[in-house]
């Protein structure tokens, strides 16, 4: 998120064009403000910077450095500075990427997404040993996040290391809103949004509620129930704080048509076509 | 009785009075008995040869007392922290003589107070062997004894010499004195001056200044700043904290206390790995002790200083040491680290300004403010000032804990302090730094040790876990060791670490099991680059180091692996078979114990192993008791005597 928290601004240059950005801004948001192509998988507008997926990667190079030393950090972490030089697609970039993604190819060989973005940084197939498995989760954790975002935390990541895997331990916490669901990049967590009035997500089956003049499907009874809790907390009453709730938690599904998931999934339909 | 009247100190100066009246009560004190309680000690029987020597010092009291040996008065005894020297436990000394006693049994205290107590005698079979260091012969005293003659010890300054849960034994050896130093006679600029010129830096692993670092945060300084001491050491075979919080918990506390003075806060942490439970104790007990002292709390000695020391224990999580991952913990969160672009002085926990040091770096910090900057500045080399601890494990002769100034080499701390290798074999090479440190071949054995050398030869100062290895040794198999370690640690946040991990191990396991490829070995090292440069925290960004380092060394021997299946080493089971050779008695003794009936032959004649059958085990080699099994690997034999 880039959050300006003062009108200062700083002067930085990236691939070579120069860019005022307000301090506390990081170099992803800058740089893709500038309509550069910066690829990346963990990160989203409506939550935290984490820095897991390695994707954003670029060199940068702070003033009174070496002319030949460049050093390799994370855009949507890094915090643009005065005087700074960033290369968003350089060799070393560009080579750490494809490493990067050979091996998300090796982790989720049945990922069409994935297999995309490979192929645009040349690796059509993965070098390493790949994982037997139709599992798509590439350990992002949006999921989980917006999850906690919303107020929920119905989903955690269990173990550590290559063991590491997504869950729904609290699973009595899910509401069936399908954030989840529809932030995921890789489409790895499986869903029915309505089947006869039913939905179903991690393994658990809702009602769902539609408003009786439009046959418009609100949501299930949770969801609507979280909602509507949330809005009293906020001092607001039913049922005109419903729109207004359900928007923020649409904001996640909005923010996902502008990031490049979008771009990418809606080129893999036109192929298809 | 904690100030001598029972109330806490007052002023600084109640404090040292009260250290000098300790001291000159304690000059009636012709012997004292310390036996070693550190882990290995502990574990080889110590905690009942104390109580021996209560009950035999008892059953002597009157023999004792006519020597004029009475106990409290003339005669003391007491556990203490690790000696050091675990390969000798359990240890006992003898004070003020310095009589040191290897092996000892509780059975054994009897004749040490008979003996030695009463009749000034040396109980000779407990005596040190020299070996062939010093002209051999039997070492009377530790300080004859190269191991402890060439050490000097800052950090480790009271680890062995007081009794870790005593109070009055540590103001006696000048605790505190530092502390009652800086909160009378000096500015908290001025603390951080000298910790500044003293060039101290972090003992932990990164070597960054300490004083610098301390300047930053207090530059930053909103409201509060916190202050943390890393204390969760987990590097496998490393144990140097672990010895100071058992053995010198005041020391750290010191430190602690200093750093909080110098930088005005008020709340600190320690967060202690949790398999350190005698830590936590020992720590807890000094933390209660100095709240009744009027040390901690509000109003420290009268000076109006408030600090409040609290205990977090770690839940086993290696990464958790990592600086970012650990204030995640303390937070009550998953402990996964973060980008440390934003440093932790600016936003640390709770997004606030804080500083963490590790155990090590505290501990010197009393040190240095109570003889000088200047006197910390003379030890050590180059950018590199003071003593590092050691942890020296392996197959090394003297293994245990050791302390040394900065820039001794490689060959005095593995030769002179560590005696040699096991059995004599060949050196082939010592890791430095932890389960992400390298691992230096035997023409690097002269580099001199301190955190910048050890960077450029590819190695790392780290924490200072040593593992001295032999020829015995695959570097392949040590490569995927280490990587094997680091999978069950690695947080598993970001995909280089998380990933790459698995690949490295996977591609080593290929090359240990003889399926190595052309190829393989580019394809690591490109893996190992990606690693190093793009993950988020030094764990991953260190994590290729024992398979760089030995690519970078041992390069032939993972290039024997996959051109010509031969493990060298004898150790990587698919690589080498087991032969007998003319050399057996035809005892049997190996027919009976084979797994899998893979030896046959007649009595009293040479028996043969079916390569068919056997499965490398090594059992009948380790029961052989005639030499007479051979390792071999690709047509070559490979090891003729015991695997040790």
């Amino acid at each position: 998120m880039s959050e300006a928290k003062t009108n200062e601004t700083v002067h930085l240059t990236i691939d070579g064009r120069e860019v005022d950005a307000p301090k506390g801004a990081m170099i992803l948001d800058v740089a893709r403000g500038m309509g550069i192509d910066v690829p990346s998988l963990c990160a989203h507008p409506g939550l935290e910077p984490f820095g897991a997926c390695r994707l954003c990667v670029v060199e940068i190079q702070k003033p009174g450095w070496d002319d030949w030393y460049k050093q390799l950090v994370t855009s949507c972490l890094y915090p643009v500075e005065e005087g700074l030089k960033v290369w968003t697609d350089s060799d070393e970039v560009r080579q750490n990427r494809s490493v990067v993604l050979d091996l998300q190819m090796a982790r989720v060989p049945e990922s069409d997404y994935i297999r995309e973005l490979g192929r645009q940084y040349g690796v059509e197939k993965t070098s390493y040993a790949e994982r037997d498995t139709k599992d798509t989760c590439i350990m992002c954790t949006i999921c989980v996040r917006a999850c906690e975002a919303i107020g929920r935390s119905a989903i955690a990541t269990l173990s550590r290391g290559p063991d590491k895997y997504v869950d729904v331990p609290n699973k009595d916490a899910c509401i069936g809103c399908l954030v989840c669901a529809s932030l995921c990049p890789t489409d790895a967590i499986p869903f029915t949004a309505n089947d006869n009035g039913k939905r179903r997500i991690w393994d658990k089956e809702f009602d769902l509620v539609t408003d009786e003049r439009t046959g418009e499907v609100l949501g299930t009874p949770e969801y609507l129930a979280h909602v509507q809790k949330r809005a009293e907390g906020n001092g607001l009453v039913w049922p005109e704080t419903l729109k207004q709730e359900s928007a923020k938690v649409k904001r996640y599904e909005y923010a996902r048509k502008l990031s490049r998931v979008a771009d990418v999934e809606d080129r893999l339909a036109d192929e298809a076509k | 009785m904690i100030s001598g009247n029972g109330k806490p100190f007052g002023s600084p100066q109640a404090l040292l009075e009260r250290a000098e009246a300790i001291r000159t009560e304690r000059k009636a004190i012709k012997q004292e008995i310390r036996v070693c309680a550190g882990p290995g000690c502990i574990a080889r029987g110590a905690k009942d040869i104390h109580k021996q020597f209560q009950s035999e010092i008892k059953s002597h009291a009157k023999e004792l007392k006519a020597a004029g040996l009475e106990l409290d008065a003339t005669l003391s005894e007491k556990c203490t922290g690790c000696h050091g020297m675990c390969e000798a436990g359990p240890v006992v000394t003898l004070e003020p003589e310095g009589t040191f006693y290897t092996g000892v049994k509780p059975r054994d205290a009897k004749k040490i107070v008979e003996k030695t107590l009463l009749h000034d005698q040396l109980v000779d079979p407990l005596l040190y062997e020299l070996g062939h260091q010093r002209g051999g012969g039997k070492a009377e005293r530790y300080t004859d004894i190269p191991f402890y003659s060439l050490q000097v010890r800052v950090a480790l300054r009271n680890v062995g010499v007081v009794d870790p849960t005593n109070f009055d034994d540590f103001l006696a050896e000048g605790g505190f004195k530092a502390f009652a130093k800086a909160v009378s006679e000096m500015t908290p600029e001025a603390v951080i001056d000298q910790v500044e010129e003293s060039g101290l830096r972090g003992r932990g692993g990164a070597g960054f200044s300490t004083g610098r670092k301390w300047r930053g945060a207090l530059r930053v300084k909103k409201d509060r700043v916190w202050l943390i001491c890393n204390g969760d050491e987990g590097d496998p075979g490393a144990f140097m904290d672990r010895a100071i919080m058992e053995g010198d918990p005041y020391s750290v506390l010191e430190g602690m206390m200093i750093a909080a003075y110098a930088l005005g806060a008020t709340d600190a942490y320690i967060y202690v790995r949790h398999e350190y439970p005698l830590a936590v104790e020992h720590l807890q007990l000094a933390i209660d002790k100095l709240h009744t002292a009027g040390l901690l709390g509000d109003n420290i000695l009268g000076t109006g200083m408030t600090l409040n020391i609290r205990i977090s224990r770690g839940g086993g999580a290696f990464v958790c040491g990592e600086s970012s991952a650990l204030m995640r913990s303390l937070e009550g969160k998953v402990g996964e680290p973060r980008a440390k672009y934003v440093r932790s002085v600016e936003k640390g926990l709770h997004d606030e300004p804080t500083v963490l040091n590790n155990v090590e770096t505290f501990t010197c910090v009393p040190a240095i403010i109570d003889k000088g900057a200047g006197w910390f500045a003379s030890m050590g080399r180059d950018k590199s000032k003071g003593t590092k601890a050691f942890s020296l494990v392996g197959k090394v002769k003297h293994t245990g804990l050791i302390e040394v100034p900065m820039g001794r080499t490689l060959r005095e701390i593995i030769y002179d302090i560590g005696g040699g290798i096991i059995d004599d074999r060949p050196f082939k090479a010592v890791q430095t730094g932890g389960p992400s440190g390298g691992c230096l071949p035997a023409d690097k054995l002269d580099l001199p040790v301190d955190f910048d050398t050890l960077s450029r030869a590819g190695a790392m100062m780290g924490s200072g876990g040593m593992i001295v290895m032999d020829d015995h040794t695959c570097m392949v198999d040590v490569a995927k060791y280490f990587i094997n370690f680091l999978i069950g640690e690695s947080c598993g946040k970001c995909v280089p670490c998380r990933e790459g991990l698995r690949q490295v191990y996977d591609l080593l396991d290929k090359i240990t099991k003889g399926e190595g490829e052309d190829g393989d070995i580019e394809k690591i090292e490109k893996l190992c680059h990606t690693m190093e440069v793009a993950s988020l925290c030094a764990l991953g960004k260190s994590a290729p180091y024992p398979v760089t380092s030995t690519l970078k060394y041992f390069r032939d021997e993972y290039e024997e692996h996959i051109q010509n299946k031969v493990c060298r080493a004898g150790v990587c089971p698919s690589l080498i078979m087991y032969e007998i050779n003319e050399d057996c008695t035809g005892c049997d003794i190996c027919a009976r114990h084979c797994p899998t009936e893979a030896i046959t032959g007649i009595k009293k004649k040479m028996y043969t192993i079916d390569p068919e059958k056997c499965i490398s085990c090594g059992i009948c080699k380790s029961v052989c008791k005639f030499d007479a099994v051979d390792i071999k690997s690709g047509d070559k034999i490979v090891s003729r005597d015991a695997v040790a």
